[in-house]
């Protein structure tokens, strides 16, 4: 009931305010969203990861830091589903509470590089000349570096533990971010509507805050969401070579790391944190090409 | 109330606007014809202040205009673009395009003033809500008329207002823009290729070619027949014979 009215309300090709007009383009993209099936599974899977992790300390059946030396590296059972890893650590409840450090690492990552990115993409696009060219070239060095190379020397620098290693990371991935929103600044910046805008007399920052961000926005979130796996891989590898979250914390990459001496003889210690790896990072691949074909700024 | 007097600009070390020269009358409405690229566009963004690379005299109303424009200039002089699916924001509805003006200028009564600006150019207020993209070309043309008078200017500039649209479609707009200048006393600068627009709105007229305008005349010396400069009889010629094909 409640349902179909909004529907009615969002889909009125008259509206009557500012929000329900907002409201109208929302509901489109998100029924366009809906009727591609891989973006939904690849929601669906990142929701559930994001909820599972959550309610954690509400669902895990045993505490991530429990050691049970007598019942080290069993099987999946009944008991634990999963199996125990080295100390006995039931590896359900580690991946739960892991999935809080591995998710929470990579949405402050995202947080921190995404406006970053669009800040210093938009005032090179839009100001162009000198502070266009040392915008970029500052880009450029941060470019030719290999990421996860750059991510240990930061770690290194600073000291080893989840809030270097988000740094590390924001610190490596944000000159994508700026060139995409520099191209699309440049596209912008020569319309017709950015020169009436112009002609309001509004000073630059107000247009490109208030008139080019947002449509550098869709294209930036396409690619956040396509880049979160590599995110997640870049965090656990720091995670797999000691850089990242450390020791009791049960950060996937970092199960994966203590897991590898026993790869061949106790399977289920590395594949599990491997698996919920796989997993979300896939959701996310799906879940970014859904947006891409949806929020595409060239299309409708 | 409109004074340009040897205008020149420059894109690198071509220059594309050479000495142009010309005044229009408070109230008046003057048109400037000429081939593409013949540097007509460019005088009017230079006017407007859109470029802000030229060289010469720019007056309205007695003032000199300075290459980087104040915000309250932008209040005495308005532009109104060719492309309308091209010069209103995609992912704007037609309020917030209306509203920027009077945002940057903290103008007040913003709800009145975009209701009457709707009205003044005969879109129904149903639109107001709307994006660009659910509008026709005329509507989308009118938004733009509409977000130009918003600023109650003096002077507006016309940048091929209707080249984009269907010839019906032209006429509406045409007899918008006539009707407007006379109920608010508005001075126009009319760009065009096309010398029956030009003649339907612009009791005086120039010619430009490669950068000069090479001839001024009145739009009945034009009728007529009396031309001077070869050029101008040229596109008369075409005028015509495109209108009545023989």
């Amino acid at each position: 009931m409640i349902q179909t009215s909004f529907r009615n309300w969002a889909l009125d090709e008259t509206p009557a305010s500012r929000s329900q007009a907002n409201w109208g383009r929302r509901y489109r993209i998100w029924l366009s969203l809906k009727s591609n099936p891989l973006a939904m599974i690849g929601l669906g899977i990142i929701l559930l990861f994001a909820l599972l992790s959550l309610l954690a300390p509400l669902i895990a059946p045993y505490d991530p830091s429990l050691q049970n030396l007598g019942n080290r590296l069993a099987r999946p059972s009944a008991v634990h589903w999963f199996g125990t890893d080295e100390l006995g650590r039931d590896i359900l409840s580690r991946i739960l509470f892991g999935g809080r450090v591995t998710l929470g690492m990579v949405v402050s990552v995202v947080a921190v590089v995404a406006p970053i990115g669009l800040a210093v993409g938009c005032v090179a696009g839009y100001m162009g000349g000198v502070v266009d060219s040392v915008l970029m070239r500052i880009t450029d060095v941060f470019l030719a570096f290999p990421r996860l190379i750059l991510a240990l020397a930061f770690v290194a620098a600073l000291k080893p533990g989840v809030e270097s290693a988000i740094l590390a990371i924001a610190l490596t991935a944000w000159p994508p971010y700026a060139r995409l929103a520099r191209a699309e600044t440049m596209t912008i910046r020569n319309t017709d509507y950015v020169a009436a805008y112009r002609l309001t007399g509004a000073s630059r920052w107000r247009i490109m805050l208030r008139h080019i961000a947002p449509l550098c926005v869709p294209s930036l979130i396409v690619r956040t969401t396509l880049d979160m796996s590599s995110i997640i891989i870049t965090a656990a590898s720091l995670g797999f070579l000691g850089m990242g979250a450390q020791a009791p914390s049960p950060e996937w990459g970092a199960m994966i790391a203590t897991a590898k001496r026993f790869i061949f003889e106790q399977w289920w210690v590395a594949t599990i944190p491997g698996m919920a790896i796989f997993m979300v990072s896939l959701a996310f691949n799906f879940l970014g090409d859904g947006l891409r074909d949806v929020l595409d700024p060239k299309q409708n | 109330m409109i004074k340009v007097d040897q205008l020149r600009i420059s894109f690198g070390t071509h220059e594309v606007v050479r000495g142009v020269s010309f005044d229009v009358a408070k109230g008046g409405s003057f048109g400037i014809v000429g081939e593409s690229g013949s540097g007509k566009s460019t005088v009017l963004r230079a006017m407007a202040g859109l470029n802000e690379d030229w060289s010469g005299r720019i007056a309205f109303d007695g003032t000199d205009a300075p290459l980087k424009r104040p915000p309250a200039f932008f209040r005495q002089v308005q532009m109104v673009f060719q492309d309308p699916f091209g010069s209103l924001h995609p992912r704007q509805t037609i309020d917030r395009i209306l509203s920027e003006l009077l945002l940057v200028h903290k103008l007040p009564d913003v709800e009145k003033r975009i209701k009457q600006a709707l009205s003044d150019v005969a879109l129904p207020q149903t639109v107001r809500f709307r994006y660009p993209h659910q509008l026709s070309g005329g509507q989308r043309q009118r938004v733009a008329i509409a977000r130009a008078l918003i600023a109650e200017p003096q002077v507006l500039l016309l940048d091929e207002p209707t080249s984009a649209l269907d010839v019906s479609v032209q006429a509406e707009i045409l007899n918008l823009l006539a009707d407007l200048r006379q109920a608010r006393n508005l001075t126009y600068v009319l760009v065009s290729h096309n010398l029956a627009v030009i003649a339907h709105l612009c009791p005086q007229l120039g010619v430009m070619l490669n950068g000069e305008m090479v001839e001024q005349l009145s739009a009945d010396d034009l009728r007529a027949g009396r031309t001077k400069h070869a050029h101008t009889s040229a596109l008369r010629t075409l005028s015509i014979d495109l209108e009545e094909p023989a």
